[in-house]
């Protein structure tokens, strides 16, 4: 216990006394969690649209004036030709076409059916294709205006319709920020605990201070308990850094217990500094080390679900992603942000954290070798 | 010029005898480009839906049918009561639930329109509005072609075009957004040890002693990088054209010439991290993961760029991954040519040249 005690105090000061990591472990996290929940949003607002009209009439001025007040789209650009609205796509002046053929008013009363064409730019699929989805919406609803009016005589001739109406559970307002935020605040937890157990004891290695460590009579399971307590405190620091920013600056504090998330947070953190410290003890060069972690860090990052859906990845990909950590906790995270789920509704989760908070705890024993 | 080459040589033995160091940085861009490309998608497929259906007629079930069909959607659980809409959320066994309203045929006869409700599980915003809007653009084609059948006056259709994506894959967006991290991250984490690594094994005193300049020093450590770099370029470019199905459009000395430009900017920028971090862990920290941050959630890689907030966008300009994934995706998937890329190129190369400069400036000739 007593041994437990000085190494602590070891790892601690050297902590403590390195010019960039403590100012790091309380930066990073602020500055993240301070800029980066704005930049994370799909919204689909503000497309800049290129509106070809080649019939200048009423009703295809008031098609292009009804695209502009759904507030999705701003007209950007007014071709004269379709060629010239596809220069603006290729420029990036606009992203979506809006071509009105020539006769589209004489065909819509005359024929009473006419045809615009939508081209959109779909290098960015989600984008182009909700954009297209919602001009040909508003078409739809410019023809059902149209209807109206002229059928407003003949009251006999009712056309059936369906009302759509959405509703989002939980996040009202799609708010992208509480979607976000808990995301964040994962991806810190991650990378502070997950890249300093990674570089330390190979550092130790490259410095030669493991010599001197492995011929003390101190255990494996309390040298490596040594290592992973300072990241357990560290982790709890950035964590409650996050939990203060965003309630501070966005007002957001989960709707379930914050003793839940410390819970789970204390496996995560377990979780992930194993894993740091297995690769620490395989890794000969302090870059070896790095490499790897990076490797482990970004797979968690984006094949965890934290800003892509796991559900839309290929199957032999969400099986991989069974086999991160991270995969649970970021559940954990949400749900407890915003559905406000208590721990008994976390049961698999939690076996799952534990799992792997143990798993990596003793593989790093195991391959802590005290032979070079 | 000989003591050039004398120099590079050594730097390339000092790589190259480290043979694990060496396969991890072959192997890794090619590893990972693979994982990404194909499981970063933010497309939305094959979500259950559940149905709740109090009227069950003739209109309803084709409705369900029509979605069922669809590729995005799987039949689902059906529902015998509204309050089971929270319970099959939080299980998460759908992400949509379809609800009719009471007597939907009839009340289409009668008062010539009838209720469809789509609550959507909108913790996650983005799939939640993506299904919404997908789901009513199939409810309302089914609605269109009934009109059209019955011979409803002014119907205006759309003929919608998909520009570059027609398959609307989501690898054509992220392909080029992966290389971009890829290639930055890694070739800058290359290069933050050289430097750093010499100061701490103490072998940096040597090299200030000798009449090497310090400019030829930077270049040196470089060249072997900037090899390995072009075989992961190779390698990414080759995966990706033919494993993960994303073609070159453009051209492809345009597409190499860009790329080349900016990992010499990466190398740079890594050799710059190195001057002023003075131990390897620091270097590393900075590189990896520091860095790594902006170019995931400011280049315009995930997030686009132009949904952000206008202090937002102009910070996203300073990060170099956002020049280059925006060039790629031009000359890669649109097609486009040199004029469409000069302000990338320019940007870039300018990065480039900032960087090196900045590095001679923090090279010190003397130790602290």
């Amino acid at each position: 216990m007593m041994t437990l005690k000085y190494l602590l105090e070891k790892e601690f000061k050297q902590f403590a006394r390195n010019k960039f990591l403590p100012r790091m472990v309380i930066g990073f996290p602020f500055m993240s969690l301070l800029i980066f929940p704005l930049v994370a949003n799909f919204d689909v607002k503000n497309l800049n649209l290129a509106v070809v009209d080649h019939d200048h009439s009423p009703y295809s001025r008031r098609l292009t004036h009804k695209t502009t007040a759904s507030g999705y789209f701003r007209i950007t650009d007014a071709s004269g030709t379709y060629e010239q609205a596809l220069t603006a796509i290729e420029l990036d002046r606009a992203d979506i076409i809006l071509e009105i053929p020539a006769g589209f008013e004489r065909d819509l009363v005359r024929d009473q059916t006419a045809t615009v064409m939508v081209a959109a730019n779909t290098v960015n699929g989600t984008r182009g294709g909700l954009g297209s989805a919602y001009l040909s919406g508003i078409v739809n609803d410019f023809a059902g205006e149209i209807r109206g009016e002229w059928l407003a005589s003949a009251p006999r001739l009712v056309t059936p319709t369906f009302e759509i109406v959405p509703q989002y559970r939980f996040n009202p307002n799609l708010d992208y920020r509480v979607f976000m935020i808990p995301a964040i605040m994962v991806m810190m937890l991650t990378m502070v605990c997950g890249f300093l157990p990674a570089l330390n004891i190979v550092q130790e290695k490259e410095r030669g201070t493991m010599e001197q460590m492995n011929v003390t009579p101190v255990r494996r399971f309390t040298f490596i308990l040594a290592k992973l307590i300072p990241y357990w405190v560290i982790g709890f620091v950035t964590l409650t850094i996050c939990f203060g920013v965003a309630w501070m600056f966005y007002g957001m504090t989960p709707a379930g217990s914050l003793g839940t998330i410390y819970l789970f947070a204390s496996a995560f953190i377990l979780a992930i500094s194993g894993l740091g410290l297995v690769i620490s003890n395989y890794a000969r060069t302090i870059q070896q080390g790095m490499f790897m972690m990076f490797f482990f860090v970004v797979t968690m990052i984006l094949m965890g679900g934290l800003y892509t859906p796991v559900a839309s990845m290929p199957g032999w990909a969400q099986t991989i992603s069974d086999f991160l950590p991270l995969k649970y906790f970021i559940i954990v995270m949400r749900a407890v942000y915003l559905k406000g789920s208590d721990t008994a509704a976390l049961l698999k989760p939690l076996a799952a954290l534990s799992c792997f908070a143990v798993a990596f705890y003793a593989w790093a024993i195991v391959s802590y070798r005290k032979r070079t | 010029m000989r003591q050039f080459f004398a120099f590079v040589v050594k730097e390339f033995r000092h790589i190259f005898r480290d043979r694990t160091t060496t396969a991890i940085l072959l192997g890794l861009p090619v590893v990972m480009l693979t994982l990404f490309g194909f499981a970063i998608t933010t497309e939305v497929r094959n979500t259950r839906f559940a149905v709740y259906d109090p009227s069950n007629d003739d209109t309803t079930r084709a409705i369900v049918e029509r979605l069922a069909a669809n590729e995005y959607f799987i039949r689902g659980p059906v529902l015998t009561d509204p309050s089971q809409i929270q319970g099959v959320f939080q299980r998460g066994e759908a992400g949509l639930v379809v609800v009719f309203s009471r007597d939907f045929q009839q009340k289409m006869a009668t008062d010539g329109t009838a209720q469809i409700q789509l609550v959507a599980d909108g913790s996650d915003p983005n799939t939640s509005r993506t299904l919404v809007v997908y789901a009513t653009g199939v409810i309302s084609a089914f609605a269109l072609e009934r009109m059209q059948a019955s011979g409803v006056p002014f119907m205006i259709s759309s003929e919608v075009r998909l520009l570059y994506n027609p398959s609307m894959k989501g690898a054509y967006n992220f392909v080029p957004g992966t290389m971009g991290m890829i290639l930055l991250l890694i070739c800058a984490m290359m290069t933050s040890i050289s430097i750093a690594r010499e100061k701490e094994t103490g072998t940096m005193e040597v090299l200030l002693v000798s009449p090497v300049r310090p400019l030829q020093v930077i270049l040196a450590k470089t060249v072997p990088y900037f090899v390995i770099s072009v075989i992961d370029l190779a390698t990414i470019l080759l995966m990706s054209v033919y494993i993960l199905d994303v073609p070159i459009v453009g051209s492809v000395p345009l597409l190499v010439g860009i790329a080349l430009i900016y990992i010499f900017m990466a190398l740079a920028m890594g050799i710059l991290i190195s001057s002023v971090a003075n131990s390897q862990s620091t270097a590393l920290l900075m590189s990896g993961m520091v860095l790594m941050l902006p170019v995931i959630m400011l280049s315009g890689m995930i997030f686009p760029i132009e949904t952000m907030p206008r202090a937002l966008q102009w910070l996203a300009q300073i990060v170099p991954a956002r020049w280059f994934i925006s060039a790629v995706r031009k000359v890669m998937i649109r097609g486009l040519g040199f004029d469409a890329v000069k302000n990338e190129i320019a940007v870039l190369s300018a990065m480039a040249l900032f960087m090196i400069a900045a590095s001679l400036r923090r090279h010190r000739t003397r130790l602290e």
